[in-house]
């Protein structure tokens, strides 16, 4: 076990002490809101001498992203943070990323996109990037976050792997609100991330490459696309791995998801960070109130735990799934039409509903969150028929 | 005829008290005002910053653009709309960062459009990183050990690049500033307009009084604004070592660069042809040349 030390913080600023843990050669950034105190956080204490780390401030994310991507081909480890329409800007560059296999580790503080302009706290952000290639892993807390942080490294870099992560927390509520976490030693976080052995590194001079050539008409762009898929399909052991690992070493435990109150429960609701918190309160209380209850989080969304979101979900009488961003003109948000499918296959048909929650910031108050664990029981006692995705408390 | 307290909206400022944004919001509205505008005579687009909260509280037909966006918002008002003057305000994080890019191609265009630059020299909205015109060694939260690049210089960048009428104002001086923005908004084609505006909460460096102590007027020199080598040249001694003293570095605003003959993008758009699609080639008939693949 690593020691630690308990200390009341901010998300952001734990970004900022496991960056500083894991010793990034290379950070590039740019500020946007609710990112911000993360990369100025890193700043400081690369002012101060605390970490040796190239940090280049940049004129835009696009800038940002390709400055992390230069580095990481040169052979670098690499580390950024954005939000939003920074993450917009930067999403021809993250195909890059993970197209050339560079293991950046990037936190997104999740706020909502324009337009119109909103500052707050939604998952539209990443979710346009969901497909991009990147290894995408979900903080509740501020624990998760460094945590989550933490384990991307040897994820990312992993020889079977090398893909490039993003770890999401919530803007303003896991960002900005202070919270409890436990924080490890230097030196069992440098044992545990080890040292970064990049391949075909660009520095590596007496062994030229070059990255990003043409691998159009009959080149081998199409099995350059299975490998990388067939990568992101074998992280998943590599995180399951890298998790328990880490278990040990915390004393926390990690899985692709968190189960709670599944063993008996009859309906279920899916969701992603922060709210979790909220949800499991509710869960409680209509637990009191003999509704049998439980709570899945996806923990990490890609890959997609499909195996262990079938093997939570298909005793279910109904399934609600909570997705913060839409996506427009599907079926239903990006977690429901996941989740769904998933079940797809079983024998039994699992009632699944969609609910869009919290765009922009609106408030997730717990008594909307009970309208849906009863609009569940409805639904598994048959007293309800299934729904079409719904606006969960909007005006 | 529009007064000036009449072109706002129920909306209050929500700047800082003392805020250089103010003096410049005031000089907007008085030109506006005094070039008797009417609120279907022009059209102002926003950028995002602390500037760009001026769209909530400002009366137009306008546009708040995403973060260094102004300009194609505002070039395409301006080609599709003539009859309106298209007034851009930028942040210097905005228009000369991340929308440089956007800068740099609508002055070599000569798009017919007043570009206003609020050049604080920081990011005031995500409050208080360097920006592309902070000072060299200047510390912020970004750049503790202070900025390592040398500032962009927008007036040289847009005399070199041909802007037909480039100015520098002050926010502390509003009458001055107001006269800047009359000629640049008349002025046919690219008119820049970087007007110095003090972030009282952020730069505390470039503050009110550190620019009274170095401001002089243009027109009050020898300058010739039609000598396009003596206008670059007095882009050029902006810059300062970030000690120096105020009779050491001195700050010219006023008209620095005018030129009425070159023909604007809108003028030559115009002139070569109709829009494009009315200049679709005609139908033409194919089938013998179908005919001869078999
Ligand atoms: C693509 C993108 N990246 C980052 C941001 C965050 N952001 C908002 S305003 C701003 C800088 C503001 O500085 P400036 O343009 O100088 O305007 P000021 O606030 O000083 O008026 C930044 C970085 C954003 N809105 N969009
Ligand atoms: S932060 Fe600076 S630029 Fe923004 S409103 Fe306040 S004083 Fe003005």
């Amino acid at each position: 076990m690593a020691e630690q030390k308990t200390v009341a913080t901010t998300g952001n600023s734990v970004v900022a002490e496991a960056f500083r843990q894991c010793a990034p050669d290379v950070v590039a950034a740019y500020p946007i809101t609710p990112q911000t105190t993360i990369v100025e956080e890193f700043a400081k204490i690369v002012a101060q001498g605390r970490v040796h780390t190239e940090y280049v401030t940049v004129e835009s994310e696009h800038s940002a992203m390709s400055a992390c991507i230069g580095a990481a081909a040169a052979g670098a480890r690499v580390m950024t943070a954005t939000a939003s329409q920074g993450l917009a800007l930067m999403w021809e560059e993250l195909y890059i990323a993970s197209g050339m296999r560079l293991p950046i580790i990037m936190a997104n503080t999740n706020r909502a996109l324009s337009a119109p302009i909103n500052i707050h706290c939604d998952h539209s952000d990443v979710m346009g990037a969901r497909d991009s290639g990147w290894i995408i892993l979900f903080a509740e807390t501020a624990q998760e976050v460094y945590d989550n942080t933490i384990m991307a490294v040897p994820i990312g870099e992993d020889p079977e792997v090398l893909l490039p992560v993003m770890t999401c927390l919530d803007g303003f509520i896991t960002t900005h609100s202070i919270d409890r976490v436990q924080l490890m030693d230097d030196d069992s976080v440098t044992a545990f991330v080890g040292d970064y052995e990049p391949q075909n590194a660009l520095l590596d001079t007496d062994n030229p490459v070059s990255h990003g050539n043409f691998a159009g008409l009959g080149g081998p762009y199409f099995e350059f696309k299975k490998t990388q898929r067939l990568a992101i399909d074998c992280s998943k052991g590599v995180i399951e791995r890298v998790g328990e690992a880490f278990s040990k070493l915390s004393g926390r435990p990690f899985g692709l998801i968190e189960t709670d109150m599944m063993d008996d429960a009859e309906v279920a609701i899916v969701v992603l960070g922060s709210t979790a918190g909220n949800v499991r309160y509710v869960a409680k209380q209509m637990r009191a109130e003999g509704v049998k209850a439980g709570l899945v989080k996806i923990r990490c969304f890609r890959p997609f735990p499909v195996e262990e979101m079938v093997s939570a979900l298909s005793d279910m009488k109904a399934v609600g799934v909570l997705d913060r961003a839409d996506s427009f003109g599907a079926e239903g948000g990006p977690v429901f039409l996941e989740t769904r499918s998933a079940l797809y296959d079983l024998e039994s048909r699992v009632p699944v509903v969609n609910y869009i929650y919290g765009l922009g910031g609106s408030d997730v108050r717990l008594d909307l969150i009970r309208t849906v664990y009863t609009d569940l029981s409805d639904i598994a006692a048959g007293s309800a028929s299934l729904h079409g995705m719904q606006y969960l408390g909007a005006r | 005829m529009p007064a000036v307290k009449d072109y706002v909206t129920k909306n209050k400022p929500t700047w800082c008290p003392g805020c250089g944004n103010f003096g410049m919001w005031e000089a907007l509205k008085r030109a506006l005002s005094e070039l008797e505008m009417e609120f279907h005579d022009y059209s102002i687009v926003w950028g995002i910053g602390c500037h760009g909260n001026g769209a909530d509280f400002t009366k137009t037909a306008g546009f708040h653009a995403l973060h260094g966006r102004t300009l194609p918002v505002a070039t395409a008002l301006s080609l599709t709309r003539p009859d309106l003057k298209v007034i851009v305000e930028m942040g210097d994080g905005d228009g000369y960062g991340l929308g440089m890019g956007h800068f740099v191609h609508s002055v070599r265009r000569n798009i017919d459009l007043t570009c206003i630059a609020h050049n604080n020299q920081i990011y005031g909205l995500t409050v208080g990183q360097a920006s592309p015109t902070t000072e060299h060694l200047m510390k912020t939260v970004s750049t503790p050990d202070g900025v390592l690049e040398e500032p962009v210089n927008p007036l040289g960048l847009a005399l070199a690049q041909g802007a037909t009428f480039v100015a520098r104002g002050f926010a502390g001086d509003i009458p001055h500033l107001t006269e800047l923005y009359k000629e640049a908004i008349q002025h046919e084609g690219f008119a820049l307009v970087d007007v110095f505006q003090p972030c009282v909460t952020f730069n505390k460096l470039n503050t009110f009084t550190w620019f009274r102590e170095r401001v002089y007027k243009l027109d009050e020199t020898d300058h010739d604004p039609s000598d396009h080598t003596a206008a670059f040249n007095l882009s050029m001694t902006t810059f300062h070592e970030l000690t120096c003293a105020p009779d050491e570095c001195r700050i010219p605003v006023g008209v620095f660069y005018r030129d009425t003959e070159t023909p604007t993008y809108n003028e030559r758009a115009v002139a070569t042809d109709a829009p494009g699609y009315k200049r679709a080639e005609e139908v033409r008939d194919i089938s013998k040349l179908l005919d001869s693949l078999g």
